[in-house]
Formats: C-alpha cells, sequence, structure tokens
C-alpha cells in the first residue's frame, strides 16, 4: 500500500472560511461550562465582585422604583413619608431620579468591579496557560480559545449578574417594607421592578465580557510552545 | 508520488534565542532526512537542542534561519489555519509532562482533536474508546487525569496523539517523568502503535531504553548533530555507554 501524502487530504477551498473547521456553538459551550464546573470555587471568587457590583445597583434602581410607585399613587401620606425619608421632592416633581452622587457611586463601583474582573481572569489565564497551548497543540485556533474564554465569562456574567440583581432587589424591597410599611411597597410597579432587573443583569453581563476582552486576548495569541515551556 | 519522499526534512535550521543581552544558539544548523514510518530517536545531552529540534519539527516554533519540509512543504509558508490543521490531523504530540487537560476526562481528553476536527460527537466517542482501550485503559474512559498515575496518563496522552490518525507522532521525552517500567512499557506501547497504524515517531530523549526499539539513533550534541547510527551500528554504542555508566 503506497502511504497518502500528508497533504493530499487538504480541504483545497480557495474561501478561507470553507477551510476551517466550524466547531459547532454547542461544543464550544460544552466546553465553557465544563471549564467552570471543574473550576467552581475560583470563579465564585472571580463572580463575586461583579454580584456585589449588581446588587447594588439593582438596590439604587428598584429603591428608586418604589419611591417613583408611592409618588405615582397621589397619596398625599406616601408622599410625606417620602420627604420625611430625605427624599428631595419640590412639590411639583411626580418622579424621583437617582442622585448624581448615587450615580458617581454606582459608577465607581462598577469600575472597581471591571478591574476586579481582569485582574481575577489574567490569573485566571497564567493558570491554564499548559491548557491553552496544549488545545493548541491539538489544533484549537485563536478564535477558539478566544470563544471559550468570551463564553466562560458570559456564563459567568450572567448568573452573577442574575444573582445580585435579585440580591439588591430584595434587599431594596425589604427596607422599604422597613421604612415606609407594606401599603407603600405595593405600588411599586412590575413593569418597572421587572426593567431594573434586566437592565442590572445586562449591565453585569457587559461588565464581564468586558473584564475578560484584553486577558482573552492574551490566552488566544498564545503560543503553544510558550506554554509547553512553562513549569508546572 | 515518489515513495522515497521524506516526511520530514530539516534543512540547515538554526535557532538562537536572545536572553536580555546574551544570544544562545540553541540550534547550530541541523540537517536531517526522516523517512516515512522510522522510528527515530534524538538523543543527547540535557541542553543540546532536543526539544528546540522537536519544537521546529512539530511546527510549535519557528526556525531562525533554515527550512522544516513536513511531506516537502515548507511549514513557514503555512497560514494559522493550514497550521491549525496541520497539528490537527497530521501531527500527535506527546510530552514529558502528559499535558492532559486536567478538567477533563481520560475520553474527553482523547476525543478534543477529534472535536477539533469537526467529527461527529458518536464517532468520537466510538474511536475515543477503542483507542483507549488499545492503550490499555478502557475502563478507566470517565477518570479524571489526577485520578490517574504518571504512566496512564501518558497512555491517555498517546491515545490522544493518536485520535486523527496522524501521519507523524512527536514524542518529547515521553518516559522523562516515568520509572524504568512504566517507561519501558510506555515505550513497547508506541513502538507497537506506531507499527500497527503505520506512523512515523520521532522521539527526543535520553533514555537508552528508547535505542532498542529506534531505526535510527539521531546523537545531538550542543546543538549540531554528532552522528546518525542505524539499527545495526547501536548495539556497539550502547554497549559503551553501558559501560561508561
Ligand atoms: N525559550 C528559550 N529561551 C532561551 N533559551 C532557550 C529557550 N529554549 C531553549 N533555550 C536554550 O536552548 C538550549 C537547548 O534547549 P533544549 O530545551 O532544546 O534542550 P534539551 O536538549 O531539550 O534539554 P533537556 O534534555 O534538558 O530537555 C539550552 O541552552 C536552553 O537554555
Ligand atoms: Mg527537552
Amino acid at each position: 500500500m503506497a502511504q497518502e501524502r500528508i497533504f493530499s487530504d487538504y480541504p483545497q477551498k480557495t474561501a478561507r472560511g470553507n477551510r476551517l473547521v466550524v466547531l459547532p456553538f454547542g461544543t464550544s459551550l460544552e466546553i465553557a461550562f465544563k471549564s467552570i464546573k471543574v473550576r467552581f470555587f475560583r470563579v465564585l471568587i472571580t463572580t463575586l465582585s461583579l454580584v456585589l457590583a449588581v446588587s447594588f445597583l439593582s438596590f439604587v434602581d428598584v429603591s428608586n422604583d418604589i419611591a417613583n410607585g408611592m409618588l405615582a399613587s397621589g397619596d398625599p401620606d406616601l408622599r410625606q413619608s417620602l420627604v420625611r425619608a430625605g427624599y428631595d421632592l419640590g412639590p411639583q416633581d411626580v418622579n424621583v431620579a437617582s442622585t448624581p452622587k448615587q450615580r458617581w457611586i454606582i459608577i465607581l463601583s462598577l469600575l472597581v468591579c471591571v478591574v476586579g474582573i481582569v485582574n481575577a481572569q489574567l490569573m485566571a489565564v497564567t493558570e491554564r496557560f499548559r491548557e491553552i497551548g496544549t488545545m493548541k497543540c491539538l489544533g484549537a485556533l485563536d478564535r477558539f480559545v478566544l470563544r471559550l474564554f468570551l463564553l466562560e465569562a458570559g456564563m459567568q456574567g450572567m448568573v452573577g449578574a442574575a444573582c445580585g440583581a435579585i440580591a439588591g432587589t430584595l434587599f431594596a424591597l425589604a427596607g422599604a417594607l422597613a421604612r415606609f410599611g407594606a401599603e407603600a411597597v405595593q405600588q411599586v410597579g412590575l413593569t418597572d421592578l421587572a426593567v431594573s432587573f434586566a437592565w442590572a443583569t445586562a449591565t453585569g453581563v457587559v461588565l464581564s465580557l468586558l473584564g475578560v476582552l484584553y486577558p482573552a486576548w492574551v490566552a488566544a495569541r498564545m503560543q503553544p510552545v510558550e506554554a509547553m515551556r512553562v513549569e508546572q | 508520488m515518489p515513495e522515497t519522499s521524506n516526511v520530514v526534512r530539516v534543512s540547515g535550521v538554526t535557532k538562537s534565542f536572545t536572553l536580555g543581552k546574551i544570544e544562545v544558539q540553541a540550534l547550530k544548523g541541523v540537517d536531517l532526512e526522516i523517512a516515512r514510518g522510522e522510528y527515530l530517536s534524538i538523543m543527547g545531552p540535557s541542553g543540546s537542542g532536543k526539544s528546540t529540534l522537536f519544537n521546529m519539527i512539530g511546527g510549535l516554533d519557528k526556525p531562525s534561519s533554515g527550512k522544516v519540509f513536513i511531506d516537502e512543504v515548507d511549514i513557514a509558508q503555512l497560514d494559522a489555519y493550514e497550521l491549525a490543521w496541520l497539528r490537527c490531523r497530521k501531527i500527535g504530540y506527546i510530552f514529558q509532562t502528559f499535558n492532559i487537560i486536567q478538567v477533563m476526562t481520560a475520553l474527553e481528553n482523547v476525543t478534543l482533536p477529534m472535536v477539533f476536527a469537526g467529527m461527529n460527537s458518536d464517532a468520537t466517542v466510538k474511536k475515543g474508546l477503542r483507542l483507549l482501550e488499545q492503550v490499555g485503559l478502557a475502563d478507566r474512559h470517565s477518570h479524571k487525569p489526577f485520578e490517574l498515575s504518571g504512566g496512564q496518563q501518558q497512555r491517555v496522552a498517546i491515545a490522544r496523539a493518536l485520535a486523527n490518525d496522524p501521519a507523524i507522532i512527536l514524542a518529547d521525552e515521553p518516559t522523562g517523568n516515568l520509572d524504568l517500567t512504566t517507561g519501558e512499557e510506555i515505550i513497547s506501547l508506541l513502538k507497537r502503535l506506531s507499527q500497527e497504524h503505520r506512523v512515523t515517531v520521532i522521539s527526543a530523549t535520553h533514555d537508552i531504553k528508547m535505542l532498542n526499539v529506534s531505526d535510527r539513533v539521531v546523537w545531538i550534541r550542543d546543538g549540531r548533530i554528532d552522528k546518525i547510527e542505524n539499527r545495526e551500528e547501536l548495539s556497539i554504542s550502547i554497549g559503551k555507554i553501558r559501560v561508561r555508566d
């Protein structure tokens, strides 16, 4: 039997896209999911700062939702209790918005959170040098490594941010219950709550992706031989 | 197609690394031709440039000058996709440190190259199990690497290297982290599989046991090829080494 030439079965397509092995999205997702599962504790710590920042964001948002609900009810007692609670309401105001100070603190906390994620993810990349290098030796393309990290961060962000948003919402509701009573809390619009939740979760996912962008790029650009050199 | 063509041809390859201001020349001009189906060992003292040469042949690193041809194709001319394709389909790597992916089971490790090659998952599992059986780990397929001994991990690595029926297996000190008997088992396994699967095996080593199974041994010293010996000439030098030890 004559041996085959090595490049004889190389896919001869002119368009670059056709030559690529397109790894099914589901497979990437599965690998990313497993990766998270195995490193659960580490992922938990990476995500914790995100949970805190998002829960703060959602706390502020939902508190405002509740205040708006109380104002919208038109009940002068509720309006009065808001003013007593320190809301700066003019006689004509029909809604409350977050104060510049609140916004400033939120932005700051989100910023700190992103820096924390970048830091943790860079460490994760260093830890996984050997794994990434091995995958590249087995034929993984840069874009697969990039996609793996983005998927992991996306999933982490989704779960972490949702948890944070739920926690923030619950805290805000409990706080309002203690301060204004059950009647006040009942005035809150459910759509407002849903919008706040979605907004906080989306912000969290975006932050998580933002934080992993640079580390993922570092991982993807790594040469396989570098990974082999790193001592265990 | 010419039957005599070499599967690997290394031509005038040099490689230098710059460490700060000092330039280290790891390879000082290596010429080497490796025939199809050959079992070739690269021997030499530590720091002689074995791993560096190994990385050049495997397309994991680029020479400073000179060329490496795989099947008469200059691999410096390949783009990222072609290189990934070559690594995935045509070359199987085995490392001293096993490099089994820690978060995956034995079976998942073996099937990963097939996944990268675009095989569907039923086929990968079937083939993965068959390969694990060939390396004697059929009952360990769902174990994680930390539940396996060094020798078992290296078996997984061998199964993984064979996943896409490569033409070349590159092994950098495959027995370097194993004890004597386990090392011997791994060597005979590699030899057997290389014959069954008709692959070319290129292995860097300083393990004398490797010589018994090699068709040819390349002795490398200080970045240069010292001598190349065929199997017939070997017993003499092995004798000498044994005496020296
Ligand atoms: N990335 C690098 N940067 C700088 N110098 C390097 C690098 N890789 C290898 N070298 C140098 O090149 C020379 C050859 O190294 P190589 O790893 O190829 O040796 P080796 O024969 O594989 O040794 P061993 O048997 O210990 O694995 C050594 O002097 C080493 O210091
Ligand atoms: Mg070496």
